[in-house]
């Protein structure tokens, strides 16, 4: 029975995260994008600095009226917001923050398990964008189905890389056999890896499958009310799953120069938030690469950058052996 | 993704012969849910190939091949299972519904979403699938896998014996791969140097 309540208690654990920190990180983006162009962000709702705006938002989707278009395809525009929030949730589960058995659920072929998940995600922006019977949504879904296909490939090799290095698929276990020279060792890897998460997030400068300039809000024009809050909550899921991911892989996640025993836990959320706010930070930074660009930059620096980072940990590790 | 199943429950075989203490189905929960999950996935295959909406064709695949993953998750092969969601589901599929959305893939029924074909093909799919049950089933028959001791299809089995047992056929299959990708890759510039001489 202790089983079972072992099992409840930790997939309820990871549903809060799965809850608080998307929003964490969607406030803190208000705020910080605001602080970087010089202006204040949202202050009035709750009083303290704005804190409670993403609660009138969510309050504002929900009063919104939840409308499908008449030429749309009902069942699968209606399905999409769900596909591609949840499996963002299923990758939380294998993501271990600590030291022993601190893992929602242990997953032998780990890395295999998140990635494969991850790109199940984008099934639901290509469903939204098919189904809401509009140009902008289709053109924004073709254009997401380019950008997984080209940026799935480097993600994928500089995973196996880290793999590699610690002769394990597991994301504990690659953790456990972390090193601090794994960093410069695998850090061309770890850029490639977050550069090619973010694309696949459509995060700026990544965006342009969403760029509102051009095709309005892409494969999301059509959506309204709730469906569409879950659409923008899976892109925080997203960011929450990426910088999550790079720590663990490429930074040691539990591992800190102090304190290992006990405030591991800690390590892994710090990393994760000063990963995340790099994300924001790239978002005010940048503009939004065009879409030639984009191809390009995932097949002709990406992918020779990810298969030289492989050669290199193939090297070493016959060398140190 | 079939074979390198079989080859891996081939592997286990030998090691857990135990024919004889084995009822046909022992009614235990993962037989009832192995069973239940290929229902699901037999049927997801039949809306695939019978349903007159292109796009809804591949979402079909989407829970075929899931289904698929599912089967191989059941009978501990988790590798396996987490390999074909991402490349099927994640590649093959996006690659699939990339190529419908460029073709405009009309929203409902297309009527001319049929073949003259479709008698021919069905006979084909039924000798194939008899000739699959009836080889695998034959293989296999004093071949079972103990599912509730230690986790027999893990990463490392499944890796000990493709780069063990099995390094050759692998090679050969990286090498048809890599022909596939130079051919594709020479197809479509010769197509486009014919455009550029037009112009």
């Amino acid at each position: 029975m202790s089983g079972t309540l072992d099992v409840v208690l930790r997939l309820v654990a990871v549903f809060a995260v799965f809850l608080v920190l998307p929003l964490a990180i969607g406030q803190t983006e208000h705020k910080v994008m605001a602080h970087m162009q010089g202006r204040l962000g949202p202050m009035y709702a709750g009083g303290f600095h704005g804190w409670a705006q993403l609660v009138a938002d969510g309050v504002k989707f929900a009063q919104k009226e939840d409308i499908v278009p008449a030429g749309a395809d009902r069942r699968i525009f209606q399905l999409a917001p769900a596909v591609a929030l949840l499996p963002y949730l299923l990758v939380l589960v294998a993501i271990p923050v600590g030291p022993g058995n601190a893992v929602g659920q242990f997953i032998d072929a780990g890395i295999f398990f998140v990635l494969a998940v991850m790109g199940v995600g984008v099934l639901g922006s290509l469903m939204a964008g098919w189904a809401s019977a509009n140009k902008f949504s289709l053109l924004g879904g073709l254009r997401t189905a380019a950008q997984l296909m080209a940026y799935e490939l480097p993600m994928l090799l500089t995973a196996a890389s880290v793999a590699m290095a610690a002769g394990t698929v597991s994301l504990p276990g690659i953790v456990d056999a972390f090193h601090w020279w794994w960093v410069p060792w695998q850090i061309v890897g770890g850029l490639v890896f977050f550069t090619a998460g973010l694309a696949e997030l459509q995060r700026p400068p990544f965006d342009m499958p969403v760029a509102d300039s051009e095709i309005i809000f892409g494969a999301y024009t059509e959506y309204t009310g709730l469906r569409f809050a879950l659409f923008l909550l899976s892109e925080y899921a997203g960011i929450v799953v990426l910088c999550g991911l790079t720590t663990v892989l490429f930074l040691g996640g539990w591992h800190g120069p102090f304190g290992a025993d006990g405030l591991g836990w800690l390590w892994t959320l710090l990393k994760t938030l000063v990963l995340a706010f790099v994300v924001i930070w790239l978002r005010v930074t940048y503009p939004r690469l065009r879409e030639d660009q984009l191809q390009k930059l995932a097949w002709t620096v990406l992918i020779p950058l990810a298969l030289a980072q492989i050669a290199l940990t193939g090297v070493v590790k016959v060398v140190i052996s | 993704m079939t074979g390198t199943a079989a080859l891996a429950a081939q592997a286990h075989g030998t090691h857990t012969l135990a024919a004889q203490t084995q009822g046909f189905l022992s009614t235990s929960g993962v037989e009832i849910a192995f069973l239940l999950v290929g229902l699901v996935t037999l049927g997801a295959a039949l809306v695939t190939v019978t349903t007159r909406q292109l796009v809804h064709a591949a979402l079909w695949l989407v829970v075929t091949l899931g289904g698929l993953a599912v089967e191989y998750l059941l009978l501990t092969a988790e590798f396996i299972a987490w390999v074909q969601v991402l490349i099927y589901v994640g590649s093959v599929v996006v690659l699939l519904l990339f190529g419908l959305m460029l073709t405009k893939a009309p929203i409902g029924r297309s009527p001319d979403a049929d073949s003259g074909n479709r008698y021919p093909a069905l006979g084909v799919a039924g000798a194939a699938a008899v000739a699959l049950v009836w080889v695998v089933a034959d293989a296999f028959r004093t071949t079972w896998i103990e599912l509730d001791g230690a986790p027999q299809g893990t990463t490392k089995v499944s890796g000990e014996f493709l780069f063990r047992n099995w390094v050759l056929p692998f090679e050969a299959l990286s090498v048809l791969l890599l022909a596939a990708l130079v051919g594709a890759v020479v197809l479509s510039r010769r197509k486009n140097a014919q455009a550029g001489e037009k112009r």
